[in-house]
């Protein structure tokens, strides 16, 4: 516990600089999107107490705002604000709004009659009636929807740097993709402390009596103010183009820190999920982006992979592993699984991906009219008696391979096939293949090394560097350890990869990274 | 002063204030009594607008009030009710202070005007500074009062002003009401469900049921001439006490026995029948000499008085 502990207090002084402006990020969106609410919550709620038969449908419409899932709610605000503050802000605002207005509402009608029509008939107008009694009485009330709204917002804003606005978020869910305790704590501690103490001061001010209070009124709002302006503050160094990173690939040794280390690269960096990532390069809401290189969205948003010239990223060519015992029962499974040895590029794979994951084209239907173009595909013979378990991972690219493997074996032998698609993780696949419950499954030779295999750091910076290399020292592992075989590479290679829009690439010349590097130094 | 002209106010299906017409003359106090929903307080907010009429009109100063903002004709009506509205938030020197700041007096004025008022009004000078849930229930109503006399207005308008009091607290501050110099210079409406609250405040007494006036003239004129049987046993309970409280040495001068001695108590030709009562009964005095403003004496025991008093029920010169 005590190592644990002096470890995150490294961690945290090693990045007290990101921690202080996730920090002030934090704040500064926190106050920003809160202004927002209490100058839209504050007359809502004025509003809705004057003319009650309002009151039911506002804060209906703001209930049904607040159940809203976080996620979704920022991912609606993307289409329509890009990334980045304006979407973040908007949505912390959209969660703050229903208690301001809630307590502002019930705050002024839970004020005693007697005392507003004694305000009315000493000939208060309707302002000063506001100013004067029902807003000062109601305060307290209020107070508490801001205090609860805040800390509903310091907990939402988190989920910001999903959509590049920053935040502490970024080491919470860097820390989470990374398996990083460190790094979830960096950001989480220093949430949850954010969130305790500006309960506490809005506690206090809430409990102040009225006296102090008017004071404190006056005092409030210049110190939200300043507070949201703490969001302008940190935009470091600026420059030409915008990164838009996943938190994972921020802080992996084979992701940003690489790209620092080895090219010295210095773009102005965002945080953010990759869920939205490609579609906000395609919108030129950022300009490089970290992402897969078969993945189908690089076609669909027409965007180009940047040459890792300095071999930074580990090689993660795909290629068919096979336990032993099922090479000897089934023998024509090997040369079967191997007719697709090159044949699928990181293009043609991209293509594919695009097919299943854009078009929606069934995966069955892609694999298809791949095998027929190939000149490939044969109809499917009589199956015999034994019959041939094939995995597959969870997501689109291993359906397409394990359709394709299922076609060829049908078509070219004898065996029955029976697909176990969708087995989760690398683990799940690869727990399965051990146990005998599938014959084979596409795995991939970055997985291979640093999933299963775990080398040492030396082991792994000697091999990465060479993609021949690397499937070598997997090949012998694989089969000195665990009797499982791995087929001939099926040709295309699924890493990181820094991407570009193609058009603004051909503009700047830009298509390496070292050129990528070299553009940002001249500009 | 105050005329209303068939005033009429339906809430929904309830005719709360069915045509209702009165004047009130400068300096008076006029009492609008009745039972709980009988339409008085909401005649009695119609005059400063609180609530608007939907037939009929209202005078003020020979002006329709309807004619003026209604904050500014506010302002110039004093307002006082039962659950006394204070401000929490203020002190007692702001509350009482909420007018003269809404009508722009200088602080100076302010201040001596709110010293004082609360000198007037019997209440500590520190109570100043204190909030009014500091206060006890009398002086929270003093305060009240003192708010709606601030800024000095001619009228005054009284919504059950007693009502939530201790009757001992109510007959002591009811005492201090009909002895403040200044309200003797207000015309005040003042609404009541309180039978002896009306005798003792009341020039006149305005009867209300169903939103309508039953009967509206003099304490005397409403106890011992009643217009119809609602009148009249609407004051049955305490008739007796009310009786002795109305009339007067001076209304019974005549029925009392010439100066046969000297009495060896003086007392004063407006006192009450009630109050001499009590003196003789107390037993201390067998006797009390009184003196009328010609400077006549006459002498009287218990049994004089009373005597006095049936033959002026029963001459019926009570004007």
């Amino acid at each position: 516990m005590n190592d644990q502990q002096q470890n995150l207090w490294q961690f945290m002084s090693m990045e007290s600089d990101k921690l202080l402006s996730q920090t002030f990020q934090h704040i500064g969106l926190t106050f920003i999107s809160l202004l927002l609410a209490v100058g839209i919550g504050l007359p809502l709620g004025i509003f809705i107490a004057r003319k009650r038969r309002w009151s039911g449908l506002v804060l209906g419409v703001a209930g049904v705002l607040q159940t809203v899932p976080s996620i979704a709610l920022l991912g609606f605000m993307i289409p329509v604000l890009g990334i980045g503050a304006k979407p973040a802000i908007v949505a912390l605002l959209i969660y703050a709004l229903l208690p301001i207005i809630r307590n502002t509402y019930t705050g002024i009608i839970g004020i005693d009659r007697s005392i507003t029509e004694s305000a009315k008939s000493l000939g208060m107008s309707r302002s000063q009636m506001l100013f004067k009694v029902e807003l000062p009485l109601a305060m307290p009330v209020i107070l508490a929807g801001i205090r609860t709204a805040t800390v509903i917002n310091v907990g939402v804003a988190t989920l910001a740097s999903y959509i590049a606005a920053g935040g502490l978020g970024e080491f919470i869910f860097g820390g989470i993709s990374l398996n990083n305790s460190n790094m979830i704590l960096a950001g989480a501690i220093p949430a949850a402390l954010l969130a305790i103490v500006l309960d506490t001061l809005l506690a206090l001010i809430q409990k102040m009596n009225v006296r102090k209070l008017r004071k404190a009124l006056v005092a409030f709002p210049v110190l939200v103010i300043l507070l949201s302006a703490f969001y302008i503050l940190p935009s470091a160094y600026g420059s030409a183009l915008t990164a838009g990173f996943t938190p994972e690939f921020m802080g992996r040794q084979d992701g940003d820190l690489g790209l620092k280390s080895a090219y010295g690269l210095k773009i102005r960096t965002v945080v953010i999920s990759d869920a939205v990532m490609y579609k906000a390069a395609y919108s030129k809401a950022l300009d490089v982006i970290s992402g897969y290189s078969t993945d189908g969205r690089l076609k669909a948003f027409d965007l180009k992979i940047l040459r890792d010239d300095k071999g930074i990223f580990p090689p993660y060519y795909a290629a068919p592993i096979v336990s032993e015992k099922a090479l000897h029962k089934f023998p024509e499974l090997e040369s079967t699984l191997n007719l697709l040895a090159g044949k699928i590029t990181d293009s043609v794979m991209t293509e594919l991906n695009y097919r299943t994951d854009y078009l929606h084209q069934s995966p069955a239907r892609v694999a298809r009219d791949f095998l027929i173009r190939e000149k490939l595909y044969r109809s499917p013979k009589q199956a015999g008696a034994e019959t041939v378990k094939i995995g597959s991972k969870i997501f689109g690219e291993q359906y397409i391979l394990a359709e394709i493997y299922s076609m060829l074996i049908r078509g070219y032998t004898r065996y029955g096939v029976e697909t176990k698609t969708g087995l989760g993780g690398t683990k799940i696949c690869f727990d399965a293949l051990t146990n005998n419950q599938i014959d084979f499954y596409p795995e991939y030779t970055g997985t291979g090394l640093l999933a299963i295999l775990k080398p040492d750091g030396k082991t792994i910076a000697a091999i990465t560097g060479d993609k021949d290399k690397t499937y070598k020292y997997v090949q012998q592992e694989f089969l000195k350890k665990y009797q499982i075989k791995w087929l001939k590479p099926i040709g295309f290679n699924n890493s990181y990869a820094l991407m570009m829009r193609q058009k603004q690439s051909k503009e700047l010349n830009v298509n390496t990274i070292t050129e990528l590097k070299n553009h940002l130094d001249k500009n | 002063m105050i005329e209303l002209n068939g005033v009429t106010k339906t809430f929904g299906s309830v005719n709360a204030v069915n045509e209702v017409s009165f004047k009130v003359a400068e300096k008076e106090n006029l009492v609008l009594l009745g039972t709980s929903g009988c339409g008085k307080t909401t005649t009695l907010k119609m005059i400063n607008r609180l609530i608007e009429p939907d037939a009929g009109e209202i005078l003020m100063n020979g002006q329709p009030v309807s004619s003026q903002r209604p904050e500014t004709l506010r302002r110039n009506i004093g307002y006082v009710m039962q659950h006394i509205g204070l401000f929490p938030h203020y002190t007692v020197e702001e509350n009482i202070a909420v007018v003269p700041r809404l009508l722009k007096w200088e602080q100076d004025k302010i201040k001596s005007r709110v010293a004082d008022l609360i000198a007037k009004l019997h209440l500590p000078e520190n109570v100043l500074q204190l909030f009014p849930a500091e206060l006890s229930g009398g002086q929270q109503q003093r305060v009240g009062l003192a708010r709606a006399l601030a800024a000095d207005p001619p009228v005054l308008l009284m919504d059950e002003p007693f009502g939530a009091l201790d009757n001992v607290t109510r007959s002591s501050i009811q005492k201090e009401f009909l002895e403040l110099q200044e309200l003797q210079q207000k015309t005040i409406v003042m609404v009541t469900h309180d039978v002896e609250e009306a005798f003792i405040l009341g020039d006149r007494i305005c009867l209300m049921d169903k939103g309508s006036i039953v009967q509206m003239g003099s304490p005397k004129q409403l106890l011992f001439d009643p217009v119809n049987h609602f009148a009249r046993s609407f004051l049955d309970s305490q008739r007796l006490a009310l009786e002795f409280k109305v009339v007067t040495l001076y209304d019974i001068w005549k029925s009392l026995p010439d100066d046969r001695a000297k009495g060896n108590y003086n007392i004063t030709v407006d006192t009450s029948v009630w109050h001499a009562m009590e003196k003789l009964r107390s037993g201390e005095f067998s006797e009390l000499q009184v003196v009328s403003p010609e400077g006549k004496t006459k002498t009287f025991n218990l049994e004089h008085l009373v005597r006095a008093f049936n033959q002026y029920k029963t001459s019926g010169s009570y004007e």
